[in-house]
This record gives structure tokens, C-alpha cells and sequence, in this order.
């Protein structure tokens, strides 16, 4: 009985034997296949993430790059006593007799309604005549001789030599007609139009002319903003974070502290913006559109970040350091100041100078205390009127003429270029400095 | 003047800690004890009494002087400027603050009686300001030599310096702390003062409520269109069908990668795309704004046109062929793209504090890696991945500048992604970057949809901080 029990056993496991294999090989497989898919899945989403990123940046570049190089025309100019009233040097149309020695130059004869000079002066900047202006106030002694000007040429035209303004182009639907090509590729071949590396960008103001529109009012308001930021932020920052985290005791109080500057930290930025303008502008008559209500601004919304930076730097000082300098007679202050926040220096430096460039990228809040005016100037200081980097890009972007286009990218090239200075020197100080206990 | 002042003071400072720390050497040495304190404590109770109550009176100067002035200039209005309308009372006072700041006025000219009152406003303007000036000057002066001379007198080998010190250090550091408490009053009292003089004008039962968003308000009250809509019901929406499609686009890709960096990745991976996730993270909202308007919304314009044109005839073509560039897809992928490494990095923190116990028991019991992941890891990260989903909307509700650039401005009740819509954001920009009297409710609607955004994402971001941080007590 038992005998055949057994062996009825055995044959019923060695019936169920090579199906149970085959069910769980079957079923092995497509775990498998599960466990392929669901990798697959994840390289897929981290590709999309880093396909995304090199899109961003390849755009960006790719319609930016261009902006970097720009067309100059260096042309002599004779300041014409028949034409200038020494008395009333403002009065003369310069404009319309650079235009016309440069035709005569270029053998282009004027009709006699003056449309052909007309559209031969859209070409040409009117930075020329400013220029001619210019050289002559300075010394009105030059009335009558000739001098070489040089100035950034028609932003049109400065299109047309990249190549982004083609004839293939319906005539009616670009802004430079077939007359005016020919007319620049003459002035091409005779050497008068020259290209080279656009360091207008960089040392002019912003400006309606698209070719004589530069960075530096916004690099400059950008830097004061940044410095009204840094001495506000970082040492009201430490400050709270060294209270919390080293003196405070732990009450209701300091637990309400803790809540609010995590929820700040998650506030939207353009709130910021409307407390600005609520209380610094309309309350406190603070300067509207200045780095010092922006710096005011961004230094609010920064402090959560550095806030919780510092703290946890001082949480990785370990306790040891404290004991040790308590132990040997130093005050809690004394011990906190001299010992424990030169080794969190590092940490607090780091997370300081990320938020910061955070707070560098920052538009929103800026737009609601009223910088997006047009500033053409240098801000003379903390209080005068201010253009941004980003604000900048954000009026360029919405500028109509399609020179904007590129040095809107340009611009952003150059924020990027920053930040990316900016979370580099921080990645540095942390390799460099950072202690593990 | 007053920076020059604030410059002296500082000096000043210095020289106090100087003169401080030597006499509590000299006095010790003299008395031939060694003093209670180090003498650098006693150099700098002297500078903090020299420095401190000078530093605020220029403060308060500083802060407050110009209202003040006001107060003052405004508090008698005369007669011939009382017959003007409100409106130009305000700038006539404007133009004499200008007038005696040096700024610039406005162009209106005044004769008559009117320039006569201009006349005497501006002199009484200016005596009223020196007066104030140099009161406060003065009174720098006077406290910070009664302070240094306070604190000197008080320098003694007995004095107990350094506990003095250490007590304005930590009333120093509480100041820190509370300027946080201040800047969240301050947010919530401004938008609450704002916004109650907004709802005297409409009420918060048609704002919350209306389905009619037009906030242009007529310049005068006979014009057509002067009453203006204050329905806020299609910016929600818009905010809402938004914030969904950046959404669809952030929570899988974000949670996916988290997964599989935190799961899968080798080290090296892992330090490739992290900092690649980083720079995502920290690249400005304008650029993705610019991103979305120049490069996403033409090509997504472009793509629809396209499908539209293989079904000729149909409605639906039909539609697909007038798609606009600002419709509320482009925006919402953009600002799904930007939600990526924010979502990706919570995940990735949460993921990582679920304790390998639990995937060491799993494996062990024979489940694979995925089945380990869905099965064990997900569930126990449930509540922490949720919390960082909410963050993530809160974020995305109350971004702005791509939908600034990218979306429209029609306020439009619909749930169709191809439509244009506005959202909260845009309309608080739109409304407060346009060239108007700043009382009219038009410019105060905003701070009403400023309130309700504040009180929106503040509701999801304490829930969400709430559930992360019981999901931590439980691994802790």
C-alpha cells in the first residue's frame, strides 16, 4: 500500500513535474520581460530628461551664436561745411550726407525724390551720424576735414551677410529688398563692411536699434541687484540659521519658525513680487524699477534657501568640535563663532552662492515692481532705474524686429554663462574645502 | 549725505572698539587683576553701543523719513488744490516731492492760485525735509557719542563684557530668525489689505465664482465696457489644465528616472546625470519661457497644422489647421520639462530613505528588482512620493514666466489642450505691468488672485510637508 502510494506519488509529481517547469520557466520568462520593460522604462525617462536639456541648450545656441558676430562699416566721412551750420551743429541732417557720400562712393546715384538714398540709408546705421555728431561737438575744429568712422552696421543688413535673410525669400515678405542686397554686396567687395566679434553686446546699453542694443545696463543692474542680495541674504541667513540650530531651545516658538521659513521656502516667487510692490514701493516709497527694491526683493526670497543651507551645514560640524571648546572653558558663543562655523564656512559658502544664482535667473517678482521699463542708461546707483539679464531677455523676446530674436538667445547665453560661473565656483569650494567627519 | 554719515559711523565704531579694548588692558593692568572678560569684549560692548542706536535712528530716517514728510506736506491741502479731482491732487503732491528731490515732475503746468500753492508746498516741502534731516543727523551724532561714552564709563576689570556682548549676539540672531516670521506677515497682511480694498469694489462671491474675466475698466464711467468682469473661474481652470499636462509630463519621467537612478544606475551613471538633472534644475524661467515661445510652440503649431491637413473637410481638420502657437499644451509640456529634476530629486531623496531591509527581504524571498521596486519599495515611498507630487503642483501653479510668454491671454473656460487659456500668474503680471493709477481695482485684482494663489499653494505645501515629514518619523 505504501509502497504504491509512493510510487503513485512519485508518477503523479513526475506527470506534474515537467508542467510545473514549464509553467514556471514560462512564467520566469516574462517576469523577465517585466523586469527589461521596466529598466527600459527607466532609461527612457532619464533619456527624455537628457534629451530635453540638449535641445534647450542646442536651440538656444544654435539661434544665439549668430549674435556674437556682427557687421561694422568703417567708412570716411566728410563733415561738409555746405551742409553743416557751424553755429547749429545739432540742426545738420548728417544722417542723409553720410548716406550720400557713401553712394557717391559706391558710384549709386540718387533720383531725384530721394527714395533711392532713402532705402541706401536703411542700410547704413544711425549710429554714423551720431558718431559724426559726436566727433564734432568734441572738436568743432573737424568742420570741413574728413574723418573715419566706424559703427555697427543695419541690423537688417548685419542678417543679410549671415545668410538668414536670403533671396530665396519672397521679396514683400523680408525686410531687405533685391536693390538693397545688391547695394551690400558691393559694399562687401569694396571692404568698407567688415565682420568681427560683436563687442557692442557687451559694451553698449539697451537700445530701440536692435544692432546698437548691448548687455552692460543689464549686466551692470544685474550686479548691483546681486550685491544688495548678497549683503542682505547671507548674513540675515546665517544669523536665523545659527539661532535654530545652535541656541534656540525647542519650543512652540522656534517649531513656528521652522514651519514658516520651510513653507517660504515653496511660496511662489511672483508673490514676492506683489509684497514688494505692496510694501517697499507703495508703502515704503522705495524706488520703483531700482536694484536696491529688487535686491530688497530677491534677498527675501533667498533666505529660506540659505537659511536651510547653513543649517544643515552646522548639522554636519560634529558635536565633538562643541564639546571639546566648551570643555576647555569657551562660552556657547564663543565655541559656535570660533569653532563651528569656520568648519560649516565651506558648506554655508556653497549653498549661499546657489541660491544666488537662483535669485540671478529670478524674473517674475522683478516684473511686478515695475522693471520692465525700457532704461536706455547706465544705473548710476542702487536707487535709479535698472535693467536685469533676465528682465532683459524677457523685453527682447517680446521686441518685434527679428535682430531681437538672436541677441534675445545671446543674452541668454550670457545668464547661462554666469550661473553656470556661478554653481562652478561653488561645485569648487566644495571639492575643495568640503571635511567628511 | 546719509551714506557718508552711515561711513563715519562705522569708523567711528572702529575707533570705539579700539579705544575700548586698550583702556579695559590699561584698567586691568593698573589694578593689577586680570579683568572678568577678554579686553576685546569690552572694545566691542563699546562699538555695539556706539554703532546700534545711531545705525537705527539713520534707519528709521532712512525707511521712514519720506513718509513722514509726506504726512506732513499732505496734512494741510490748500484750497485751490482742493478743488481739483482726487486724481490730479495726488499728482500735484507727487510733482512737488519731485520738485524738491530733484526727480522728475510731470509736465502739468501750473498758474494762478494753483502755482502760487505749488510755490509754498515746495518751500514748506523743503524746510520740513531739512527740518527731519538734519533732526535725525543730530540725533545720530548725539547718540553715538552718549552710547560711546555710556559704554566707555562702564569698562572696568568687574564688567562683565562678554555676557553683555553675547547677549546683543543672540538678540542679534533672534532679529535673524524673526525677519522670516516678518516676511511671511508681511506677505499675507499686504495681499489681505490689497485684496479687502479689492473686494469693496467686487464681491468675493463674483470673483471666486464668475465665469467673466475681462478687467479692462474704462478710463471714465460713460464709456462702453466700464464695468469691467471679475469672474475668476477661467484663470482657474486655465491654471488648472496646465498645471495637469505639466503633470502628465513631469510625474512619470521624473518618478522614472528617480527609480532608475536610485535603483538601477551604476555609480558613474549616476554622477553623469545627476548633475545633467541639476543643470535642468537650474536653468531660469525665463529661458524656458523663450523655449517654450520660439522653438516648442512653432514646431507643436507646425506638427497639428500638418495632422490637420491629412483629414481635409472634417471639423476636426478644420480646427487643427487654425491652431495657435499659445496653446495651453506648449506651456504645460515647458513646464513639465522644467518640473522634471524637481520631482525627480524629491523622489529620489524618498526613495532612498526606504531601508534596504525591505528590498533585502524581498530579493531574498526570490522577487526580482522590478517586481522588488513596484511591489515593495513604491508602496512603503507611497505617502513621501505623493507629498513630492503636491510640492511639484504647487510649483507649477504658481510658476510664471512661462506661462507669461507662452500662454495666452483669453480667458477661456476650456479643458481642450489645443485652446489658448490664461492662467492666475499671467493675469497678476498682465494687470500690474501696464501703465495705470495703482487704486483702480483693476491693478487690485491682481493681489485678489495673488491671495488665493498664496492661499492655494500654502494649502498644498503644508499638506505635502505634512505627509513627508509623518512618512519619515515612520523610517527614522
Amino acid at each position: 500500500m505504501t509502497d504504491s502510494a509512493q510510487s503513485s506519488l512519485a508518477e503523479t509529481r513526475a506527470a506534474a513535474q515537467p508542467d510545473l517547469k514549464t509553467r514556471v520557466a514560462k512564467r520566469l520568462k516574462s517576469r523577465h520581460a517585466a523586469e527589461l520593460r521596466f529598466r527600459a522604462y527607466g532609461i527612457l525617462a532619464v533619456s527624455i530628461a537628457v534629451l530635453f536639456l540638449g535641445i534647450l541648450l542646442e536651440r538656444i545656441i544654435h539661434q544665439g551664436y549668430t549674435a556674437f558676430v556682427t557687421h561694422s562699416i568703417t567708412t570716411e566721412v566728410y563733415l561738409d561745411p555746405n551742409r553743416i551750420d557751424p553755429t547749429d551743429i545739432m540742426g545738420a541732417n548728417y544722417d542723409q550726407m553720410i548716406t550720400e557720400q557713401v553712394m557717391a562712393k559706391m558710384g549709386v546715384n540718387d533720383d531725384e525724390y530721394g527714395t533711392t538714398s532713402g532705402e541706401y540709408k536703411e542700410i547704413l546705421s544711425p549710429d554714423l551720424g551720431f558718431k559724426a555728431l559726436e566727433a564734432l561737438r568734441d572738436n568743432p575744429k573737424l568742420l570741413g576735414q574728413k574723418i573715419s568712422l566706424t559703427s555697427p552696421i543695419a541690423a537688417n543688413a548685419d542678417l543679410y551677410y549671415k545668410g538668414e535673410i536670403t533671396r530665396d525669400i519672397v521679396e514683400a515678405d523680408r525686410n531687405v529688398s533685391d536693390q538693397q542686397m545688391v547695394w551690400m554686396d558691393a559694399l562687401k567687395t569694396k571692404g568698407l563692411v567688415t565682420s568681427h566679434f560683436n563687442t557692442y553686446l557687451f559694451t553698449n546699453t539697451d537700445s530701440t536699434q536692435p544692432e546698437l542694443a548691448g548687455l552692460l545696463g543689464a549686466i551692470m543692474g544685474s550686479a548691483m541687484m546681486l550685491l544688495v542680495t548678497a549683503v542682505l541674504a547671507i548674513p540675515i541667513g546665517v544669523g536665523a540659521a545659527l539661532f535654530l540650530e545652535e541656541f534656540a531651545p525647542k519650543n512652540r516658538w522656534t517649531a513656528l519658525i521652522e514651519v514658516n521659513i520651510n513653507n517660504l521656502a515653496a511660496v511662489p516667487s511672483i508673490v514676492y513680487g506683489l509684497l514688494g510692490l505692496a510694501v517697499f514701493i507703495n508703502w515704503l516709497g522705495m524706488p520703483r524699477s531700482s536694484p536696491l527694491v529688487g535686491g530688497v526683493v530677491l534677498s527675501l526670497m533667498a533666505l529660506p534657501t540659505v537659511i536651510i543651507a547653513t543649517r544643515s551645514s552646522l548639522r554636519a560640524v560634529p558635536p565633538s568640535i562643541r564639546e571639546a571648546a566648551l570643555g576647555i572653558g569657551a562660552s556657547k558663543t564663543q565655541a559656535v563663532f570660533h569653532h563651528v562655523l569656520p568648519l560649516a564656512m565651506p558648506g554655508i559658502m556653497t549653498g549661499t552662492i546657489i541660491s544666488l544664482a537662483h535669485a540671478l535667473g529670478e524674473t517674475a517678482p522683478l516684473l511686478m515692481i515695475g522693471m520692465i521699463s525700457f532704461v536706455p542708461g547706465l544705473p548710476e546707483s542702487v536707487t535709479s532705474a535698472a535693467s536685469v539679464l533676465p528682465v532683459q531677455i524677457f523685453i527682447w523676446e517680446n521686441a518685434s524686429e527679428r535682430a531681437f530674436h538672436e541677441r534675445t538667445a545671446a543674452a541668454i547665453i550670457v545668464l547661462l554663462v554666469f550661473m553656470i560661473i556661478m554653481n562652478l565656483a561653488a561645485i569648487l569650494l566644495r571639492r575643495r574645502f568640503e571635511r567628511r567627519w | 549725505m546719509t551714506g557718508y554719515l552711515f561711513l563715519a559711523l562705522i569708523v567711528f565704531s572702529v575707533a570705539s572698539f579700539m579705544f575700548g579694548r586698550s583702556l579695559a588692558r590699561r584698567k586691568a593692568a593698573s589694578q593689577g587683576v586680570r579683568g572678568h572678560s577678554l579686553p576685546a569684549f569690552s572694545g566691542w560692548f563699546v562699538a555695539i553701543w556706539s554703532f546700534i542706536p545711531a545705525a537705527l535712528i539713520l534707519f528709521v530716517l532712512v525707511v521712514f523719513g519720506g513718509r513722514v514728510e509726506n504726512a506732513i506736506v499732505q496734512s494741510d491741502v490748500p484750497a485751490a488744490v482742493q478743488q481739483l479731482p482726487e486724481l490730479n491732487q495726488g499728482l500735484f503732491f507727487q510733482d512737488v516731492r519731485a520738485t524738491v528731490n530733484g526727480g522728475m515732475a510731470s509736465t502739468t503746468v501750473y498758474d494762478g492760485e494753483l502755482k502760487a500753492a505749488f510755490d509754498h508746498k515746495v518751500a514748506q516741502a523743503k524746510s520740513v525735509d531739512n527740518t527731519i534731516t538734519l533732526g535725525a543727523y543730530a540725533l545720530t551724532f548725539i547718540l553715538a557719542l552718549a552710547g560711546a561714552a555710556f559704554a566707555y564709563s562702564r569698562v572696568s576689570p568687574q564688567f562683565r563684557a562678554r555676557n553683555s556682548v553675547e547677549r546683543w549676539v543672540s538678540a542679534f540672531l533672534v532679529a535673524c530668525s524673526v525677519v522670516a516670521i516678518l516676511t511671511t506677515l508681511g506677505i499675507i497682511l499686504s495681499l489681505l489689505w490689497e485684496s479687502l480694498r479689492f473686494f469693496q469694489s467686487v464681491s468675493p462671491l463674483d470673483f471666486l465664482f464668475g465665469t467673466h474675466w475681462s478687467p479692462q475698466i474704462a478710463m471714465r464711467a460713460d464709456q462702453v465696457g466700464s464695468s469691467g468682469g471679475f469672474g475668476a473661474v477661467p484663470l482657474f481652470v486655465g491654471t488648472f489644465l496646465i498645471m495637469i499636462i505639466a503633470m502628465c509630463v513631469a510625474a512619470p519621467v521624473g518618478l522614472y528616472s528617480a527609480i532608475y537612478l536610485s535603483e538601477y544606475a551604476s555609480p558613474f551613471m549616476r554622477a553623469w546625470i545627476k548633475p545633467v538633472l541639476e543643470i535642468l534644475a537650474g536653468v531660469p524661467t525665463v529661458v524656458y519661457g523663450f523655449f517654450a515661445a520660439l522653438v516648442v510652440g512653432p514646431s507643436f503649431r507646425e506638427f497639428f497644422n500638418w495632422l490637420g491637413a491629412f483629414m481635409p473637410g472634417t471639423p476636426m481638420g478644420e480646427y487643427l489647421m487654425n491652431v495657435q502657437n499659445q496653446m495651453a499644451l506648449v506651456a504645460g509640456v515647458v513646464m513639465g520639462i522644467m518640473l522634471i529634476p524637481f520631482v525627480s530629486s524629491l523622489s529620489d531623496d524618498i526613495i532612498n530613505s526606504v531601508p534596504q531591509s525591505l528590498r533585502d527581504g524581498s530579493l531574498a524571498m526570490g522577487a526580482t528588482r522590478s517586481e522588488t521596486i513596484k511591489k515593495v519599495v513604491l508602496p512603503a515611498a507611497l505617502p513621501g512620493i505623493s507629498g513630492a507630487m503636491l510640492l511639484a503642483v504647487s510649483r507649477a501653479v504658481g510658476e510664471t514666466m512661462i506661462v507669461t510668454m507662452a500662454a495666452g491671454l483669453q480667458a477661456k473656460t476650456t479643458l481642450n489642450p489645443l485652446d489658448t487659456v490664461t492662467t492666475v500668474t499671467v493675469q497678476i503680471v498682465t494687470l500690474l505691468t501696464g501703465d495705470q493709477e495703482f487704486d483702480s481695482p483693476k491693478t487690485l485684482a491682481a493681489f485678489g488672485l495673488g491671495l488665493t494663489l498664496f492661499a492655494v499653494t500654502l494649502a498644498l505645501n503644508l499638506i505635502a510637508q505634512r505627509i513627508v515629514q509623518k512618512y519619515q518619523e515612520q523610517y527614522d
